[in-house]
Formats: C-alpha cells, structure tokens, sequence
C-alpha cells in the first residue's frame, strides 16, 4: 500500500497556495504510507537554466562551500539554495550534465532535475518530512505528492518516490511491478540507467526512454501496460501537467476531482476534504487502461 | 427523532458506537452525519432499525455487514460498501467504488451514480441496482441474489456465476466463463419490476437483457478443462 496525491492548477492566482493544498493532502495520505514521503513541484524557472536537487545525509558538511566548488568547476556561477537535508543548484542549461557528474562524484544524490521541476523526499512521517522542507510555503503550477509503504526495496531516500529519471519528468506509483529486473535488464542494454534497486525507478526509466526515443508521454503510458506487468496507478509528472495511468486490473485506488480551480488527484477521496470547493467538483474514478492528462 | 452528529468535532469511533448502539437499542430514531470526509467504516456493523443519513462522501467498508439499518450517502462511497450486508437499505447517490455489495446475504444496495469494478463479487443473495454502468469482473463468482444496471457493463460479467441473475439494461463489454445471456421470462419481468420500484429506478423490465450461468462449471469436468 502507497498514497498518491497530485493536484494541477488552472489559475495562476492559486499558485502561492500548491505547497498548502497539496501538504494536507499529503499528511491525510500517513495511513497508506508512514515510511517516507515525498513531493515533486513545478515552481519558478529561469530561461536558459536548469535547477538540480541533490540530497545528502551529512548536509552540514557536505552543503558547505558547494556553491564556489560548482562555479568553479563549471567556469560559470551556479546559487544554490540549501533546503535541510536538500539543495537545489541552478546551473546554465549546456552545463546540466557536467554539473550532474561532478555532484555525483562527490557523492551527493540526485534527486532530480529540470527547469522548473524541484523533488524533496526523506524517510519518516509525512508530516515530519513536509516540515523538514517547508512544503506548504512552496509554490509552483502543479506537483505530485507520495507516501510510502515499501515492498519492493528498502526504506531509504532513494527508494522514496518521486523517481525522476529526465529533466521534468518524475514518476509515483502505487502497486508492485513483478518485472522490474528484467525490464532493468533490457533498458541498460539501451544504456538506460537506474539509481536504486526499486522497482517504480525502472518504471520512470521506461517512460522516460520511450520519450526519448521520440514517442509522447501519452504513448510512453500506454506502453506501460503492455510491457509492465504487475500492480499499478502511477501518476507522471512533467513541465506541462500530469498523467494518470492504471493497470488494466485495478485493484490500486484512484480517485480525482475537477473544479474551475484545480484537477486533483489522490488515493482515497480523504485526501481531498479540505481542498477548497470540493462539495461542488466532479468526483470520479479513473478507468483501468486508460491514459488521463492535464496539460496547460 | 433526528439527531445530528458532526465529525469536525466528534470522531469516526464515536459516532460509529453511538449508531450501532441505537441499532442494538431498536430506538428507530433518524441520525445526520455531517462532515464524514471520506472517513472509512462509516457507519458500518448496524444490527437494528435506524435511519442514517451521510452528508458527503465515505472512504473504504461503508455499511459494511448492514442488517436492518437504511444507510443513505449523499455523496461518493470508496471501495466495499455494504460488503457483507445481511438486510436493510443502503443508498449511494454517487458513485461507488470497487466490490461494491461484495458477498452480500440480503437487503437492497442502491447505486444512484456509476459502480466501477468488481459490484457484487460473491454475492450471496443481497439486490443490487446500479442506475448507471459497472466496471469489469462484476459478478464474479456470485452465489444468489440480483443485480441489475441500468447502464453498461464491463468486462468478463458474471465470470464463474452459480445462481444470481444480472439484468442489464445498456451494453455488455464481455461475458466471463460460464455466464451466457438468459430467456426474460414472466417471472423474471415481475421480479425486475418488483426490482425497479424498491431502488426508484426509471427503466421499464422489457428494456432489459438476463444474463446467468450456464451451469457448466459447477463441477470439474475433464471436457472442461481449457475454460477453468
């Protein structure tokens, strides 16, 4: 068992408030998922650069002096933002990659990257974790959100979801995937790498690769059900928006919501009572096999 | 009597014990529940005559086990409700998630809205009228009882069925192993009336096909052994 929560904004006058909706949201999923949490949020982006989130378990040491470091090891300045056990370094785009493998080197985790994409995710209660980050002061367009029960891999920061395997893109997951070794198999002979031993990362590497290879992220999740075998509701998240995907079974809970204001979605209907407006939104749940997306 | 019970201040185990206390006490009185969001077990576990009304939509196991009770939502119920009902009424005037009616003995579930997958698995002899359409796998494996929809159907309905009847009135997607579409007989138009009316349903039996099973899985039968 696993909590999903996700929620796309209409209007841009909400924005301040993502970080606030989707917290309680969050923190209503414990109960599906008291391992770990963790939240991916499409905020503020600069032209022509890209925001890396990197984790380490010994920020105080390894956060100190990061910044000049970077810079000078790039030829151009980076900032950074330290968010407790996180920091989010803005880089130019055409240095992504050797930022990313410079930071490796040095032994931080990569959460993620992109232009407007920032993922924060740790071990323990939800709500510990929103406070760690000061989730609800966070603003963006839309973000996703997950609490976790782990039965794949070990409860570690890694293992946390959202995984994100392209810039922009992440992925949460509720359910198991049963050929997740395999199909690791099959992408690192297209030289498609995973980080962790969980088996949701195999799942964003596959979308991630299929959008690589040209195809829509329409058509990325609809391949998930004909080459991913096992339990799922996932819900991908990218610059634009997100989409919903289960399972043709769909024996994993769905619900979402839609009003003037927001498309939400989330495990359970709980997570929704305190969104603003909900007595009057559209209330459904997501067919099995089929592609949902919410685009601006 | 009505009396009003509001979760923003009393919690679920509370209001829960409260109402299978009136039912045990036969009071017949009439009780509001304000601000259920989406809390599980609502409501769940009555053995007696009471009238309760939810005012928003429920989590998992909505008046699960009902027996006499009458259970209306005003709202969305999450997945199993009424599982296990024994008698009574239990209205939706949303949607329903999965396994709604799931193994249910007896009484009526009225879906206003849509069921998704799974509506009366094992059932064992509960009604159940869905007003608008279910998911795949509904009926699988159901023992007795009916279930009626006034929309589609999903897949592999009545998959492995022994002796409820379905009745529905729009498209069927697939029929599981076993379930093949039935003779409207006399008995069964009374019946699907009798059905209708109960659930306040605006459809007329004659607008409906039967489904049940063709009896060939009762008992393993070597001729049968690629259909298992």
């Amino acid at each position: 068992m696993c909590g999903i929560v996700g929620l796309f904004l209409k209007r841009d006058e909400l924005r301040p408030q993502l970080g606030d909706m989707l917290t309680d949201m969050l923190i209503t999923m414990t109960d599906r998922g008291p391992d770990s949490a963790g939240i991916a949020i499409y905020g503020d982006e600069a032209e022509g650069r890209v925001k890396i989130t990197v984790q380490s378990d010994t920020p105080d040491t390894d956060f100190e002096g990061l910044e000049p470091a970077l810079s000078a090891e790039i030829g151009v300045a980076a900032t950074t933002r330290v968010i407790d056990t996180h920091a989010v370094l803005s880089v130019p785009s055409d240095k992504e990659a050797a930022a990313i493998a410079w930071l490796e080197a040095r032994g931080l985790r990569i959460m993620g990257s992109g232009q407007s994409m920032e993922i924060y995710k740790e071990v323990g209660l939800p709500k510990d974790v929103a406070a760690r980050f000061g989730l609800r002061d966070m603003g963006g367009s839309h973000g996703i959100g997950h609490t976790r029960m782990a039965t794949e891999s070990a409860v570690t920061t890694l293992g946390a979801h959202p995984f994100s395997t392209a810039d922009d893109q992440c992925l949460v997951h509720n359910g198991s995937l049963s050929n997740h070794n395999q199909m690791r198999r099959k992408l690192a002979h297209k030289g498609v790498f995973t980080r962790s031993e969980n088996d949701t990362e195999v799942g964003a590497a596959y979308i991630s690769s299929r959008v690589a290879d040209g195809d829509t992220l329409g058509e990325a999740l609809e391949g998930t059900l004909k080459d991913l075998d096992g339990f799922f509701t996932f819900v991908a998240g990218t610059k634009d928006g997100f989409g919903v995907v289960r399972d043709p079974i769909a024996c994993k809970p769905a619900v979402m919501a839609e009003t003037d204001d927001y498309v939400a979605f989330a495990s359970e209907y709980r997570a929704f009572a305190d969104l603003p407006g909900i007595e009057a939104a559209r209330i459904w749940e997501p067919e099995p096999a089929t592609v949902y997306f919410w685009e601006r | 009597m009505t009396i009003t019970l509001d979760m923003a201040q009393t919690d679920l185990r509370t209001v829960n014990t409260t109402l299978q206390a009136a039912a045990k006490g036969q009071a017949n009185e009439a009780y509001i529940i304000e601000n259920p969001r989406g809390s599980h077990a609502m409501a769940c576990g009555l053995d007696g005559a009471l009238d309760v009304t939810v005012k928003g939509s429920t989590g998992y196991y909505t008046a699960g086990m009902n027996k006499d009770a009458t259970v209306t939502v005003e709202g969305s119920a999450g997945p199993g409700v009424a599982e296990n009902m024994m008698s009574g009424v239990v209205t939706i005037q949303g949607d329903a998630s999965q396994y709604a009616g799931a193994t249910g003995h007896g009484g009526l579930l009225n879906i206003r809205g849509n069921a998704s997958s799974r509506c009366g698995i094992s059932m064992k002899g509960i009604d159940i009228v869905v007003h608008g359409s279910i998911g795949h796998m509904c009926a699988f494996m159901a023992q007795k009882g009916n279930l009626v929809v006034l929309g589609d159907a999903g897949d592999a309905l009545g998959d492995s069925l022994y002796e409820a009847r379905l009745f529905v009135r729009g498209s069927v997607k697939s029929l599981g192993a076993d379930c093949i579409e039935k003779e409207m007989r006399d008995e069964h138009l009374t019946l699907l009336a009798e059905l209708l009316e109960k659930a306040g349903a605006d459809a007329k039996p004659e607008e409906f096909k039967r489904y049940g099973s063709a009896r060939k899985l009762y008992n393993f039968n070597i001729d049968h052994a690629d259909e298992y």
